[in-house]
């Protein structure tokens, strides 16, 4: 590991230099020159860093990667995957197309929708990873297709995520298994809901989840939003938000601005019963102390919805075949495996275990399911993401119904 | 060259403020040449006009600019009105250096679990009193009017504003104006009031002008314990910015012009309210009221202070118990399980950022002291201050971060400047330097000019008198000024974000990241990690010049 001194000087050298020489992109095709292309690379990746234990994770990536292939990884730590995205586009406004300074992004949804329409991508590499069939992509089509949006290998998958619900069972004992009963839940239990404010990826997530729930048709949903149809097909999620906001904490005058958030309130006993983005989520806290042992997650009857997140290389990257190589190890059945494990982090493999070796398997068998966490088979059905412009309509529509003025 | 290092510090400040408010000034009229859109627009305004919640978000930023200010100096000027020559003033002047080294987000972290339903109070309080065995749904933080916002700056804006009036009140002589005044008739809070209130204030007009500012734009404090639909315009803004849809930018670029716009209307307006104030306290002081009001303006002050740096404290002390803590379950006042694991994960990582922070904050205060020496300096030395730049290194005092700095990095990377250590530095040369400034000026002021004249006649060089008479003397108030700049320098966040690409992490950029993981445990431990380095600057700017000047009786307390 470099220390702070190296790499402040490291940096104020850099800040220095002209633009180095560029040269040709690398192709994943050709991986034992990838290898040789990224020894000696420090790859600058631009990870959201609010979870000490995601950052030990990459921590612990980085090392491995340094070790094996001597890529150095730095982890720029993020608040908001946003800021990546502004200084990519900042600096491409300034002319800058080679030589940028973010390497990999964890990205999804409608960040990548964005990029990809910008031109903002370096690609197409993923599907051609070493380990990228290791997803079986042909009976697995989730992770060639994000938000609806075809990925064509210009993002490489790494983490699995369902949207669930978990409740606090010495307060509460039948979690809602519809949106309906989530009403009656409301009524029985006042203050004790609440979901993040949208545009907050998991609000917003939740006003999908509502809508996919309540829908008659949900094909609409996986078109691009039809204008002249907005209103027919979102009327019943206002009908049902408006009876709901009265009865969520705080009666819906202000709301938590994260998951994460969400979860401290359920730490602090303030609310009985929270959504989350990752079926293990209530299993980790309750390991990291931050929830109580008596928590317990539920999904509902009609499936819930489900997405990827994946790692993706700036079009102007200095760093590309660094950053191939790391994703290409962040695809490993051995990264994989650390990451689903709840005591370290407790995300959801993307890979399908049956297309592993045996060895590679038993890497997961080995994994304690965790206190609060569902077994895959009670996950329920998967719902797809809607087209990533309703995200954008719903969340227009619900600021204008719902800010105060 | 005295002249020089003057005129390169003013094109140092004012180059990126320009360049900042040229990059978001363009894309807010629909010139975004990345996105391909080059010809003038209005779009941006109007989408931004429709925005729902847009007018509450800006008279919220107004509101809280004016209040938290008229609070926090109302405040100090009675507390120090009640507590003039008193034991209890010199109690409170050591106090104040540590509480202003919190910086704004952990003491907002601090405050919310302090005043929060499941917070502090309410556990202390639950079930024995209150009967609750779960938090009340109360809407305390967070609620629609900026209330517990507004609460939040106070307590932070109250140290700040005390420590500036503690150090420009000697040029006063306060003892001897009330001493006038007592003897004819005056009661002591009056007489305070009458006589050394107006000639005080002008001179901490700019802190209390940087208070107004600071309160209508803060970013991090709005979102710890603001309201949130719709939140302060500088949340709204910066929430735009970070859009993944990016034809937002514009809009974005339109609410910071906004943003400034709403500052420069809460400075205009309190500059009307100053005016106002002169004119009815002009009466007032030509009264003969000696006195009719004085047991409650007695009470007041000190009850204030008490109360924002009790609250401060508590908040701190929540902090540091949350992050011993593994379990706190409602309504226990003290966790249920204790554990070091916090601190244990944080241990290395710490370190290398609390390096990483001293390698910025270091330099950057460094050299901002040498330049306010340098600006002082050659104000001093020239007779007629004709052109003067002074103004200008006030500048980012007044103008909100948040719409020029998105500017500066697109305008950074025009020039093909690469973010870095050395644009971090920089950039917090820029807003440091105000505070040093500010902190030395009026010790410069105050300084008894005839030493330099005897040294003159013994035959130095004006070189020679500075370093072996001017700065010796000076040693405790530059202290005393690095102090504060050294605080200001730990408690950056956007630019040492944006002008570093992210990849210099400080203590408070860890903070504020880890923060957006909502473990109060983490945020607690980093919170106090952010203290760290400013606690022992102002131990330093204290003890420092106490152990040089041992055998000095008269220099060891300039500041």
């Amino acid at each position: 590991m470099m220390t702070s001194m190296k790499r402040l000087l490291l940096a104020a050298a850099l800040s220095l230099l002209p633009f180095a020489a560029a040269g040709a992109d690398p192709d994943p095709r050709d991986w034992s020159g990838v290898l040789r292309e990224a020894r000696g690379q420090t790859v600058y990746w631009n990870a959201w860093a609010g979870d000490p234990r995601v950052n030990d994770y990459i921590a612990w990536a980085g090392e491995q990667v340094a070790g094996r292939y001597g890529v150095q990884v730095v982890h720029v730590k993020l608040t908001d995957t946003a800021e990546a995205v502004s200084r990519i586009l900042a600096e491409r406004s300034g002319g800058r197309i080679e030589d940028g300074s973010v390497d990999l992004i964890w990205i999804n949804g409608e960040n990548f929708a964005s990029m990809k329409r910008n031109g903002l991508l370096f690609g197409p590499w993923a599907e051609d990873l070493p380990n990228f069939p290791l997803t079986a992509p042909d009976d697995n089509p989730a992770v060639r297709e994000d938000f609806t949006i075809p990925v064509e290998g210009y993002e490489a998958p790494w983490g699995k995520a369902q949207l669930v619900f978990y409740h606090d069972s010495a307060f509460t004992v039948a979690p809602p298994r519809t949106m309906p009963e989530l009403l009656a839940w409301a009524r029985a239990n006042p203050g004790r809901f609440t979901y993040p404010l949208p545009p907050n990826f998991l609000g917003s997530t939740f006003l999908k989840q509502t809508l996919l729930g309540l829908a008659e048709d949900q094909k609409p949903l996986y078109r691009p939003v039809d204008p002249a149809a907005f209103d027919t097909v979102t009327a019943p999620l206002w009908a049902f938000l408006d009876a709901l906001h009265p009865l969520l904490w705080r009666e819906g005058r202000a709301f938590p601005a994260s998951g994460p958030e969400l979860r401290r309130l359920m730490g602090d006993g303030e609310i009985s019963l929270a959504v989350s983005f990752s079926p293990s989520e209530a299993s980790a806290a309750i390991l990291n102390g931050q929830l109580p042992a008596t928590v317990r997650t539920s999904v509902l009857d009609g499936g819930t919805i489900g997405n990827i997140s994946f790692v993706a290389i700036p079009f102007n990257a200095a760093h590309k075949a660094g950053a191939i190589v790391l994703a290409n190890f962040l695809l490993s059945p051995e990264a994989q495996a650390r990451k689903q494990d709840p005591a370290v982090w407790g995300a959801a493999t993307v890979l399908v275990l049956d297309r592993l070796p045996a060895a590679d398997r038993a890497l997961f068998d080995r994994l304690a399911l965790g206190p609060a966490t569902l077994p895959p088979e009670a996950l329920g059905t998967v719902l797809p993401e809607p087209h990533p412009s309703w995200m954008e309509e719903l969340e227009r529509a619900w600021s204008a119904r719902y800010t105060s003025r | 060259m005295l002249q020089l290092a003057t005129i390169a510090t003013a094109a140092i400040v004012a180059g990126p403020i320009a360049a900042g408010l040229l990059g978001v000034a363009m894309p807010a009229f629909g010139i975004i040449p990345a996105l391909g859109s080059s010809s003038l627009s209005l779009d941006a305004w109007q989408r931004l006009l429709e925005q729902p919640g847009l007018l509450r978000s800006a008279l919220i930023a107004l509101a809280s600019g004016l209040v938290t200010t008229a609070i926090s100096l109302g405040i100090v000027f009675l507390f120090l009105a009640s507590s003039a020559g008193t034991r209890l003033l010199t109690w409170v002047r050591r106090l104040v250096a540590p509480l202003l080294a919190v910086p704004h987000a952990a003491a907002a972290v601090g405050m919310a679990f302090l005043i929060a339903p499941s917070g502090l109070i309410a556990r202390a309080l639950s079930p024995w009193a209150t009967g609750w065995l779960r938090p009340p749904d109360i809407l305390i933080v967070h609620d629609p009017w900026g209330l517990a916002m507004m609460a939040g700056l106070v307590v932070k804006e109250v140290p700040f504003l005390l420590l500036m009036s503690l150090t420009m009140l000697p040029a006063l002589e306060p003892a001897r104006r009330i001493a006038i005044a007592r003897s004819l008739g005056y009661r002591p809070v009056t007489a305070w009031l009458k006589v050394v209130a107006p000639g005080l204030y002008p001179l901490v007009r700019l802190p209390v002008y940087a208070v107004v500012a600071y309160a209508s734009s803060t970013v991090d404090v709005a979102l710890i314990l603001g309201p949130t639909n719709p939140p302060t315009l500088a949340v709204s803004v910066l929430r735009w910015f970070s859009d993944p849809d990016l034809s937002m930018r514009s809009m974005a670029s339109a609410g910071a012009l906004a943003q400034l716009t709403v500052t420069m209307v809460a400075l205009a307006l309190w500059r009307v309210g100053e005016a106002l104030l002169a004119r009815g306290g002009a009466a007032w002081m030509a009264s003969s009221d000696r006195g009719i009001a004085e047991r409650p303006m007695a009470v007041v002050g000190p009850a204030g202070i008490a109360l924002a740096g009790g609250a401060l404290a508590s908040a701190l002390v929540g902090l540091v118990i949350a992050s011993l803590s593994w379990t706190w379950r409602f309504p226990n006042l003290l966790p249920d399980t204790l554990s070091s694991a916090t601190w244990s994960r944080a241990g290395p990582v710490l370190l290398e950022t609390l390096a990483t922070t001293a390698m910025i904050a270091g330099p950057a205060t460094a050299l901002a002291l040498a330049a306010a020496l340098a600006i002082l300096e050659s104000a001093a030395a020239s007779s007629r201050p004709r052109h003067d730049l002074t103004p200008l290194f006030y500048l980012p005092l007044l103008v909100p971060q948040v719409p020029f700095l998105f500017g500066l990095v697109v305008g950074a990377e025009a020039v093909r400047f690469r973010p870095g250590y050395l644009p971090v530095l920089l950039g917090h040369f820029v807003f440091v330097l105000p505070y040093v400034l500010l902190s030395l000026s009026e010790a410069y002021r105050r300084f008894d000019d005839r030493w330099l004249m005897l040294g003159r006649t013994l035959g130095a060089s004006a070189g020679r008198t500075f370093w072996a008479i001017r700065l010796p003397i000076l040693l405790g108030p530059c202290l005393a000024a690095a102090a504060v700049g050294l605080a200001v320098s730990v408690g950056q966040y956007l630019p040492t974000l944006l002008l570093g690409a992210g990849r210099l992490e400080t203590v408070t950029t860890m903070a504020v990241a880890l923060t957006s993981g909502g473990d109060r445990r983490v945020v607690g431990a980093w919170a106090l990690a952010q203290a760290l380095l400013p606690v022992l600057g102002f131990a330093l700017a204290v003890l420092l010049p106490r152990a040089v000047w041992r055998n000095r009786r008269a220099l060891r307390n300039t500041s």
